[in-house]
């Protein structure tokens, strides 16, 4: 007789980690599957870990976690050909508790955290894929697993196998991605001396630097490329909507070799050594994308719900997030021994009344409306660059005459009132 | 009831770990720790040897607290318990004094439920000596069998196995009393892909830890470092052969380039000559 748990989780990353360690905090009977060898084996991000949703699970957390370093750094590099305009804040309140994010490895975060939830009681299971759900009178009742004697019942089961989730296509919630749906993120971990990454990003101790890269960075597709401090290391990615990669035939390994070769960022990595090199899919649809995320017996979190605000590169916190309001949702559905999708849809309705919603709803046009018109990245930031070079370059030529170049530079009346338009219509979708 | 134990280690996985080029020693954090791929098919064996004879099969291990993930591992295989010993005093032990504190941890499993059979790896893929195995049968006096890539039959009863030991050219088959202790070959046996149960049972197991002290008769003088002769002098890598000459084209070809580079260098070529007792000058 196949063993039967309160609830299956099917994936430990952070959402399903998450609701994991909750439900298990909970005293539920939680198993914890995960594909990979260990968690985080297979988990890929940028490299941020903010600290607010991580620490409403486990307070205190960045005193033991293995975390990077906390950043006190972020700066916007707008870039063009052969230039940079950057913008940047750097605060030492954000190099103190309570702290605001932090870069972490996610190999050694999610394996850390894995063990808490399974510290709590849950019980986790590696290497083992989940291939279906088991559906009885159209209710989900467990999981079938590649493993022999592989089946395995539950009354909830929790779908937070990522991005491309197998599980909720199973059950015909996620229709396959359109290319502008989904993004292509590849990265880099390089090794370099912690003295040089200090030294080199003008940080003290353990403090960290963000820089998010735009314009000629990703060729002028709608994306960006980034470059964090680690403790002994950097992460340098790109990540470009797949549609973007396909119309302008880009590999996505040649731009970020592009991005690596870059006269604004090659001194950044100069004596590195690369120590992994890391692809993976980032669900940038949005709010319009969002699947199906509740049924009988089952509910989707994090990755595999779609949860992704591109715009704020934020994440695998409303991954924590939606685990945590499943693990609630399920813990009352338990009181209340009914598991019916009726029951389970207050998961829906507080999700979408959280920050992860009002997020999603917030930007849910302006991904689409920043791959609609491309000339924000192809045409505005080489305008800034070039206005910021004129502006700066002392030759003699008094303020105000540069100032009328500039304006002169940006086209006749009617360009003008084009750009003017744009910036309207681009505040209007990310107001 | 048949009691199978074999040997077991967490080893740092070598085929990724990186030197610390200033010591030569290994740099343990830059690899995961795993179990012993060789131990892993002497746990196999002794989980298919239960399921012809019927008993069970421990594990046991001499390693710090983490070790418990390669014995979990072992339960993933099919083993029915564990056993780690796990102190300060074993640290720094080499395979005189693992040996000896393997020992007495069989000797006190033995005394919870007679053992029949031991079985351990090849050797382990970090220190590559293949000597714990048969240290252990010396102690406690029984036939050790190394490089066994069989197990013909057990007989419980009557005491006796017969298995096959790899030789160079084929292989011999041998009786032996029981108890005895097989050091197994890779190529014995196959490891499945565990089934589900396997893998929730393992993921909550806790394995039996017990401490020099609970171990009873212990002569601290040999273990750990202190009982430990051998000493690691000097690490380094294999030099690596510098220049030489990559014979090409067809074998005839590469047959004339090499007759002629020997005919060339007449002293290697007398050498060659003189140890086969005087051949062609």
């Amino acid at each position: 007789m196949a063993e039967k748990f309160d609830v299956i989780v099917v994936g430990a990353g952070p959402a399903g980690t998450a609701c994991a360690y909750t439900l298990a905090k909970n005293n539920v009977s939680v198993l914890l599957l995960e594909r990979g060898e260990y968690p985080g084996s297979k988990n890929v991000m940028g490299g941020v870990l903010y600290r607010k949703m991580m620490e409403d699970i486990i307070p205190g957390f960045y005193k033991e976690a293995p975390i990077e370093r906390p950043i006190v750094e972020q700066r916007f590099m707008m870039l063009d050909k052969e230039s940079a305009a950057t913008f940047s804040y750097k605060g030492m309140e954000w190099g103190k508790e309570p702290y605001n994010n932090f870069t972490v490895l996610r190999a050694k975060f999610d394996q850390w955290f894995a063990d808490k939830a399974v510290e709590q009681g849950a019980v986790l299971v590696n290497e083992t894929v989940a291939l279906a759900c088991i559906v009885e009178n159209g209710r989900v009742v467990g999981v079938r697993t590649d493993r022999p004697e592989g089946d395995i019942y539950a009354n909830v089961v929790v779908l937070a196998d990522g991005v491309n989730s197998l599980l909720a296509k199973s059950l015909g919630f996620h229709k396959e991605f359109k290319p502008d749906e989904v993004a292509l993120a590849v990265m880099e971990v390089l090794k370099l001396d912690k003295r040089i990454i200090e030294d080199r990003f003008n940080l003290e101790g353990d403090q960290g630097c963000t820089i998010e890269i735009f314009g000629d960075s990703t060729k002028g597709i709608l994306g960006t490329a980034w470059l964090y401090t680690n403790k002994d290391s950097l992460n340098i990615g790109v990540g470009t909507m797949l549609s973007g990669l396909i119309k302008h035939k880009l590999k996505p390994y040649e731009l970020l070799e592009y991005v690596k070769t870059h006269p604004m960022i090659r001194p950044y990595l100069q004596g590195t050594d690369q120590q992994e090199y890391l692809a993976h899919l980032i669900p940038e649809g949005g709010y319009r994308s969002m699947p199906r995320i509740v049924g009988d017996g089952v509910l989707v979190v994090g990755d595999a719900a779609q949860l992704v605000n591109a715009i704020h590169r934020e994440g695998s916190n409303m991954a924590m997030t939606s685990g945590v309001v499943a693990a609630e949702t399920i813990i009352e559905a338990i009181a209340a021994g009914d598991f019916t999708e009726k029951t389970l849809d207050v998961y829906k309705r507080r999700l979408l009344d959280s920050f992860v919603g009002e997020d999603l709803k917030k930007y849910k046009d302006a991904t689409h409306h920043f791959e609609k018109y491309p000339h924000y990245f192809e045409q505005y930031i080489p305008m800034l660059n070039r206005a910021a070079s004129q502006m700066f370059t002392v030759d003699g030529t008094s303020k105000r005459e540069k100032q009328r170049k500039i304006w002169q530079g940006i086209g006749t009346a009617g360009e003008k009132m084009k750009i003017a338009r744009d910036l309207f219509q681009a505040w209007r979708v990310m107001k | 009831m048949l009691h199978i134990v074999a040997c077991i280690k967490q080893v740092p996985d070598t085929k990724i770990i990186k030197m610390n080029p200033k010591t030569n020693t290994m740099d343990r954090s830059s690899a995961p720790a795993i179990l012993n791929p060789y131990d892993a098919h002497a746990v196999e064996e002794a989980v298919r040897l239960k399921a012809r004879y019927g008993g069970k099969v421990s594990v046991v291990t001499m390693g710090p607290p983490p070790a418990v993930k390669a014995i979990r591992k072992c339960i993933e295989i099919g083993a029915d318990e564990g056993y780690l010993i796990t102190d300060r005093a074993f640290a720094g032990a080499d395979t005189l004094a693992t040996s000896y504190s393997l020992t007495k941890a069989l000797e006190k499993i033995g005394t919870l439920h007679p053992i029949d059979l031991i079985i351990c790896g090849k050797m382990t893929i970090d220190g590559d000596t293949g000597q714990v195995g048969p240290g252990i049968a010396r102690r406690l006096d029984i036939p050790p069998l190394t490089s066994v890539n069989k197990v013909v039959e057990l007989e419980q009863e009557a005491g006796i196995a017969i298995v096959h030991r790899k030789l160079e050219d084929g292989y011999e088959v041998i009786q032996t009393s029981l108890p005895c202790l097989l050091s197994v070959e890779k190529e014995i046996n196959e490891i499945p892909y565990s089934t589900l149960p396997n893998m929730l049972r393992a993921a909550r197991y806790q394995p039996v830890v017990w401490s020099v002290d609970d171990l009873g008769d212990v002569d601290r003088t040999l273990l750990g470092l202190k009982g430990s002769p051998t000493i690691v002098a000097k690490v380094w890598p294999p030099e690596k052969p510098k220049g030489g000459e990559m014979l090409q084209g067809t074998s005839e070809e590469q047959v004339q380039r090499l007759f002629s580079i020997l005919m060339e260098r007449k002293t290697l070529f007398r050498d060659v000559g003189m140890r086969k007792g005087g051949g062609p000058q």
